[in-house]
């Protein structure tokens, strides 16, 4: 057992609204020094709106707030920072267009007597912090040119380097393979040794029971419940998170699962050794209608490049596409949009258009099949009130600024807008990344329902748990090849990852 | 329904000021127009009457035809640098394919009015569509592609006037741009119908909504499938032709065709769509901010001949103004970013 140790943080009947919605209601919460407090809760319950107000993002509550014991009010996050307190948003917030070396020391580049920026020596540093990190890259590449998982690992050891006493991970893990949960878990220990205090959000119920000393439940604004990890359980936590039994709702895969036989139907993709640079070697596979293939691999295989060639994004350098029976290159999104391709991309902050409400977020794809000229927002709404409702998106309001929703339900959104329309071929990278358990249920039944309907699905993702929620029949991608196929066998979350 | 409006009056009776907050770009132009307004009707008796709000309609036609085109452009977070350009080439090209009097020393080719001015809107599509495939096909900056159309616009019109004036245009120009029906000049009323249906093109029809969401977020539009490259193309397009007409109407109301006839546009331009509140990341404003930015301008420049200061000072002020509205702009967008927080 731990020794108990006052409080350097803790918020007293929080409560905040946003335009009459209430966020928070009356909330308590207190942070030891040398602790990692693990946070759950449905999509929309509040937890990041917490952690924005202990980081200083938004200034605007009502409650009292003490750091060390001293009533307090940051006005901004740098009033935040300054005391100590940094945080990993759920939505990547780097900069793409910086170096990974400024990024690693943004806002607080070394300078020489002059005050100009001391190049060589950022790089170093930077190149130290990351490789203690386990992370290899040239510290002076350009970020954006990094895969979404190694901008996020990035992000991650920029504010877990920077010294702060209070560190905030709003979902870190969405974007990270097994082997960098790893290592990242382990940083956070080493870190709690130090007497960081850690607070750990997370749709991963394992990996909190797993890394956490406290597990603080939230619904509904509300915080419902506050356990020491070692005192609950995975269902229970479930339970306290959904009000219900939920323990039918997730699957650990650690047993057997067998795959069916393969579907014979028509084949509606058909991928010819495709390659591109040194991301893809020789691809190829087919896609079958009414089959949900799920392809897997850690972070960098190629997946992304993939589902990018797939939907006319990216060209690869050799190879072909057959949809539909002509082979070919997608030109452009809006080819692959029109020969039935439609994609789901890993980063909401690409695909979506936060300034834009629900239903504008919702339509944009299928505006042409709903009128050829003239505009029709009665049936635009009418169309995501139908999704919004499908998808339990909250709040259910189609007119809302995307903006205002949670990370959770932005996700929901994000895939609303292929389903009024089915496409013939449906490409979905991590589509449960950021979803509560009971949300990942929905979109595994709503997968399983197109499949009915006769879709062609991929489901590309790092989670194995992803894939084998869904997939009928599985490849494994490894640094750009297909390195297993499993089809009509059991597999299991071991035998992925060996393969993997 | 009923849960949208729900929310709605809830915003409004609980989050006035974040809601006002949000709407900053479109208040703050306005509550510029009205103190200007008010300033110069206190300093000049000569300054709010019906006869002066007519002159500033008619100062500001030209200059609102131009902004149509301009307003999608920015709208798209792009730039078109040659709209002045594009304006003073067609404006002489119409009069060059014109019968001119016998002392114009210009080497021009007379054809049929109608003719005339086909072919030069066709010149300023043209000049249009060249601006199109260089920012969407070779992948140039629209700031640098539109810089070097400026030029080219420019010689195509020394090239054609040789330094020379001309006076003629078809008939229908002449009328359009410099006569007046009961009482309201035609071009007045070309400038209201072109900005109305600018405004009907922008808010109702589907390419409306695609040009907001390319200007949105063009990463996320590509995601949905639209052609974006398209769009882009599609609104250089619009905006030379929109030029194109302001410079062809401009020549009519001017009475002359010449070199850098339409130098002060360019400017002038820019700031009605900006001062208006639309946004320069794109995305954000439209042609009813536009229209305010035109007032705001047209009030300005009239205003400041009602009262008596020194006309080089005005130049200063004007930019000062200018540069009070653009710092406008990009704090009413980091506003609205932080009320969406
Ligand atoms: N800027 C905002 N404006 C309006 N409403 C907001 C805003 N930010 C959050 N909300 C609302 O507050 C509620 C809580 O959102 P929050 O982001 O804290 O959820 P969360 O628990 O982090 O969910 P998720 O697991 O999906 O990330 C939601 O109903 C959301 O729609
Ligand atoms: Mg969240």
């Amino acid at each position: 057992m731990r020794e108990v140790r006052p409080p350097i943080l803790e918020l007293q009947g929080i409560t905040k609204s946003f335009g009459g919605v209430e966020a928070l209601r009356g909330v308590d919460f207190a942070l030891s020094a040398g602790e990692i407090h693990g946070l759950v809760g449905e999509n929309g319950a509040g937890k990041s709106t917490l952690m924005k107000i202990i980081a200083g993002v938004h200034s605007e509550f009502s409650g009292r707030f003490l750091v060390d014991g001293q009533e307090t009010h940051f006005r901004s996050a740098r009033d935040a920072h300054a005391a100590g307190i940094a945080m990993v948003h759920q939505e990547l917030s780097v900069a793409p267009d910086l170096t990974v070396a400024e990024n690693v020391f943004l806002g607080n580049q070394p300078t020489n007597a002059l005050g100009l920026v001391q190049w060589r020596r950022m790089a170093r540093e930077a190149g130290e912090q990351l490789s203690r990190f386990g992370i290899d890259v040239d510290p002076m590449t350009r970020l954006g040119d990094l895969p979404i998982g190694l901008q996020q690992l990035i992000e991650i050891a920029r504010v877990l380097f920077s010294g702060a006493r209070i560190v905030i991970l709003d979902e870190p893990t969405s974007a990270l393979s097994p082997p960098e949960v790893e290592r990242l878990f382990a940083t956070l220990r080493r870190l709690r040794e130090q007497g960081t205090a850690i607070v750990f959000i997370s749709h991963f119920i394992e990996d909190i029971l797993r890394v956490s000393d406290t597990v603080t439940v939230f619904r509904n604004g509300r915080k419902v419940a506050e356990t020491a990890s070692s005192a609950t359980s995975k269902g229970a936590l479930i339970e306290a998170m959904i009000g219900r039994g939920g323990e039918a709702l997730e699957h650990s895969y650690s047993d057997d699962l067998m795959l069916p036989e393969p579907s014979a139907s028509p084949v509606v993709l058909k991928v010819d050794q495709l390659s591109l640079a040194r991301s893809l070697k020789d691809i190829s596979f087919e896609a079958r209608a009414g089959e949900v293939l799920g392809v897997y691999g850690f972070m960098g295989c190629g997946q992304q490049e993939l589902s990018r060639i797939l939907f006319g994004k990216l060209k690869p350098d050799s190879g072909t596409l057959l949809v539909g029976g002509t082979p070919k290159i997608f030109a452009s999104t809006a080819a692959a949009r029109r020969a039935g391709v439609a994609l789901v991309p890993e980063s909401r902050r690409d695909m979506l258009f936060h300034q834009e409400p629900v239903y504008k977020n919702i339509s944009i794809s299928i505006l042409d099949r709903i009128s050829a000229l003239l505009l029709r927002p009665a049936q635009e709404r009418e169309i995501a009130r139908r999704q919004v409702e499908q998808l339990q998106i909250r709040p259910p309001v189609v007119g809302l600024d995307l903006g205002m929703l949670s990370g959770g339900n932005q996700q929901k959104v994000a895939l609303a807008k292929w389903l009024t329309y089915p496409p013939k071929l449906l490409v979905l990278c991590e589509p449960t990344r950021g979803m509560d358990v009971g949300a990942k249920n929905d979109v595994i039944n709503i997968v399983r329902d197109l499949r009915a309907r006769g879709l062609a699905i991929l489901v590309l993702s790092t989670e194995p748990e992803t894939v084998l929620s869904l997939a009928d029949r599985i490849l494994v991608l490894k640094r750009g090849a297909v390195v297993r196929e499993f089809r009509n066998e059991p597999v299991s979350k071991d035998r992925l990852l060996e393969a993997a | 329904m009923s849960s949208d409006t729900a929310f709605a009056a809830a915003r409004g009776a609980r989050g006035l000021a974040p809601f006002l907050r949000s709407q900053m770009r479109n208040i703050a132009p306005f509550l510029t127009l009205i103190f200007l307004s008010a300033f110069f009707a206190f300093a000049s008796p000569s300054f709010a009457t019906l006869d002066n709000l007519g002159n500033i309609l008619t100062q500001v036609s030209v200059t609102g035809v131009i902004a149509v085109g301009l307003t999608f452009v920015i709208l798209c977070a792009e730039i078109d640098l040659s709209i002045a350009s594009i304006a003073n080439v067609t404006g002489i090209a119409v009069a060059y394919f014109t019968l001119q009097e016998s002392y114009v020393n210009i080497a021009n080719i007379p054809l049929p009015g109608a003719v005339a001015i086909v072919l030069s809107i066709l010149l300023c599509a043209a000049l249009g569509l060249v601006n199109a495939l260089g920012l969407t096909v070779i992948g140039i900056p629209s700031f640098i592609m539109t810089l070097a159309m400026m030029q080219i616009a420019a010689g195509i019109s020394a090239l054609l006037v040789r330094g020379q004036i001309a006076y003629k245009v078809p008939g229908l120009i002449t009328t359009l741009g410099s006569g007046s029906i009961g009482g309201i000049p035609w071009i007045v009323i070309v400038a209201a119908l072109m900005l109305l249906g600018g405004h009907l093109v922008l808010t109702y029809t589907r390419f409306g909504r695609y040009v907001y969401m390319v200007g949105g977020n063009r990463e996320a539009a590509e995601y949905a499938g639209l052609n974006v490259k398209l769009i882009l193309g599609s609104v250089m397009v619009i905006s030379a032709v929109c030029s194109g007409i302001g410079g062809m109407l401009g020549v009519a109301h001017f009475g002359s065709a010449q070199q850098n006839e339409f130098d002060t546009y360019l400017l002038d331009s820019i700031a009605a769509v900006v001062v208006g509140g639309t946004s320069l990341f794109g995305g954000r404003g439209g042609i009813g901010n536009t229209i305010v930015g035109l007032f705001v301008l047209g009030v300005l420049n009239n205003g400041l001949d009602h009262v008596n200061i020194d006309s080089f000072l005005k130049i200063l002020i004007r930019g000062l103004i200018l540069l009070a509205a653009l710092i406008i702009n990009v704090y009413a967008q980091r506003l609205r970013e932080e009320a969406a927080e």
